[in-house]
């Protein structure tokens, strides 16, 4: 067991492909301009690792997300896994043919005779002023696709330990890291962290907030904030989007007796309107109140910068339902 | 043409077989469907036997094939068994996707056959992947990506590669060609992209007549069947007797018959196998 080690969430990311691929020679990497010739990644997180391990195994490609996915898929066919990098999250629709027709579906479709152990990493999030076509959270899209699975890390700690696992996964990954949390830091202890699990990252007995990427340590201050009113909440970090863990999610609901699910995506159709369905569903009769839900506005990111800070759930907002939740 | 490889006797006789085998079990495709035996999209390759035949005798079972919904050809030319593929059109648990991907998603790895979309366009992005893998493996695969030319006008399928346009009806230009490629692919040396041209006889898919289609033209690729044009070259030139064709092709027909009546008498999945192959563990 190594000690833990204060990083940022791009270096945590960094290190988690660098010791896969340490480890198994069988991990490439590919994406626009990951190689350490074009700078390791737009933002540096693949920085190094073609110097290490070749630019066999580490590719720069052309911008062509169709491309990238497919050729991920192709070698993952064949006993490879490959994690592509595809730079924003809005760039997935690009490939969305690659993503939902293929890598999703070719296990089922070939009774499973293949199947496609592919990651792919892309980064999004509003509040880097880059409006519309370079902020999105698409996760709902793919959390609706049967055959993929759906990983959002909170921190640094969950970044290295939730990426280790989707590369080991047998099953293709999409991982989404949240750029305005990209250079927080934290405490990193190197162990895989299991797909599909929650975590309780803080207890409470009066309400249990759900969320996951960035609005986890939003919701930690609203958490700490509310105990100085007596008040107490827990949080719960899905973790993984899909498939997600019920039985953390229903134990805890069931504890608490009220429910707010929190995302950055949408509120319109995403990801919380399916949690507080199967927290209806499961927990009739023992809620104490509603169940609420704040996602983005039901708009594109906007640019001005009030207009995109008025967009995204934050603390304020997150603190404001809450209270009325509890009162 | 002239600097290609020349396909010897054999060589003709192995295209003529697998070209055969396309076109007998294309014939008995749309004869199941028509009698209302068989439900299901079928698009055929009626009158585009040879490309596939002329390409595949230059390959092995290690090589890698990717081809689209159009593909009974490509799949049968590199060996696809025939009651793995008709257990599954028929969408039966004994099929080679256990009934789950149908005639569009047809897959055999077992002989290279990887990946079969229904979507134009997508078999060349997954073909550079197998290729990636091949290369790091360095065993000398060779991975074939197939495409209409409807998919030439999909941004993903350009690449930088070597471009040639040949008679994909003619087994000499196009084994000369595809040989050439093949070799090339093999030893490291990079893509080609091969035009082949050639003439679609029925219409989309089956229950669709193509009546788009210009009657000229049409009526001269009739007389351009590449399958008669063959199989008589085959005998004025001595390289099969007229007996030993009618007898492969006997064989050929015998084969297709009985992967037929097997797979009828096969079962259907399970409701169950909705959970299964979705995700590595089966759905709660």
């Amino acid at each position: 067991m190594t000690d833990p080690v204060k990083m940022t969430m791009i270096d945590a990311i960094n290190r988690a492909l660098h010791d896969a691929m340490e480890e198994n020679g069988r991990i490439l990497l590919l994406g626009e301009d990951v190689a350490d010739p074009e700078d390791g990644g737009v933002f540096g997180a693949t920085r190094g690792l073609s110097t290490r391990f070749g630019e066999d195994r580490v590719k720069s490609t052309p911008i062509s997300e169709q491309a990238i996915v497919g050729a991920a898929i192709g070698a993952s066919l064949v006993g490879y896994r490959p994690v592509a990098e595809v730079m924003l999250m809005n760039f997935m629709t690009v490939a969305m043919d690659m993503l939902v027709n293929h890598a999703a579906k070719l296990r089922f479709m070939s009774g499973g005779q293949t199947s496609v152990p592919i990651t792919v990493r892309t980064m999004t999030g509003s509040g880097l002023s880059l409006g519309g076509q370079h902020s999105d959270f698409v996760e709902a899209w793919f959390a609706h696709t049967a055959g993929m699975k759906v990983v959002i890390p909170s921190s640094a700690n969950d970044a290295y330990g939730l990426l280790r696992s989707a590369i080991d996964d047998e099953d293709p990954v999409i991982f989404v890291e949240t750029l305005p949390i990209y250079w927080a830091q934290g405490d990193v202890s190197f162990e895989r962290i299991p797909i599909g699990r929650a975590r309780v990252c803080r207890e409470g007995s009066d309400l249990t907030i759900i969320a996951y990427g960035q609005m986890v340590p939003h919701s930690l201050t609203v958490a700490a904030e509310l105990a100085k009113q007596g008040k107490s909440v827990e949080v719960v970090d899905l973790r993984t989007v899909s498939p997600w863990d019920r039985d953390t999610v229903l134990a805890s609901v069931a504890k608490t007796g009220r429910a707010l699910i929190v995302h950055e995506a949408v509120k319109e159709y995403g990801v919380g309107a399916e949690i507080a369905s199967v927290i209806g569903e499961a927990l009739f009769g023992q809620l104490k109140a509603p169940i609420q839900r704040l996602g983005g506005a039901y708009c594109p990111v906007p640019f001005s910068k009030p207009l995109e800070q008025a967009f995204a759930p934050n603390a304020d907002s997150i603190g404001a339902a809450a209270t009325a939740l509890l009162s | 043409m002239s600097n290609y490889p020349k396909p010897d006797g054999p060589t003709l006789r192995a295209i003529y077989e697998k070209a055969a085998r396309i076109q007998f079990n294309d014939e008995r495709v749309i004869k199941e469907i028509k009698a209302g035996k068989l439900v299901m999209p079928f698009y055929s390759t009626r009158g585009q036997e040879i490309i596939p035949a002329a390409i595949s005798v230059s390959l092995t079972d290690d090589d890698y094939v990717n081809t689209i919904y159009r593909g009974g050809h490509d799949q049968i030319a590199k060996g696809f068994p025939l009651a793995d593929y008709w257990a599954e059109i028929a969408g039966r648990v004994t099929g080679a996707c256990k009934g789950k991907g149908g005639p569009m998603h047809l897959t055999y790895p077992a002989k290279g056959i990887m990946v079969t979309t229904g979507i134009v366009g997508s078999t060349a992005p997954i073909a550079n992947g197998l290729a990636w893998a091949a290369k790091l493996e360095g065993k000398g695969r060779v991975t074939i990506a197939n495409f209409g030319d409807g998919a030439a006008n999909i941004g993903a399928v350009h690449e930088a590669m070597e471009g040639i346009r040949v008679d994909g009806n003619d087994p000499d230009e196009m084994y000369g060609v595809a040989r050439w490629a093949i070799d090339r692919a093999r030893a490291g040396e990079g893509p080609t992209f091969i035009e082949a041209t050639t003439f679609r006889f029925n219409g989309h898919l089956i229950g669709e007549a193509g009546g788009y289609m210009d009657k000229e033209l049409y009526a001269a690729s009739q007389t351009r069947d590449p399958m008669p044009i063959l199989r008589r070259r085959l005998v004025e030139e001595g390289i099969v007797a007229a007996g030993e064709l009618d007898a492969l092709d006997a064989s050929i027909r015998a084969e297709i018959d009985a992967a037929v009546r097997t797979a009828y008498a096969a079962d259907y999945p399970d409701p169950s196998e909705l959970k299964v192959d979705v995700l590595v563990d089966a759905i709660a």
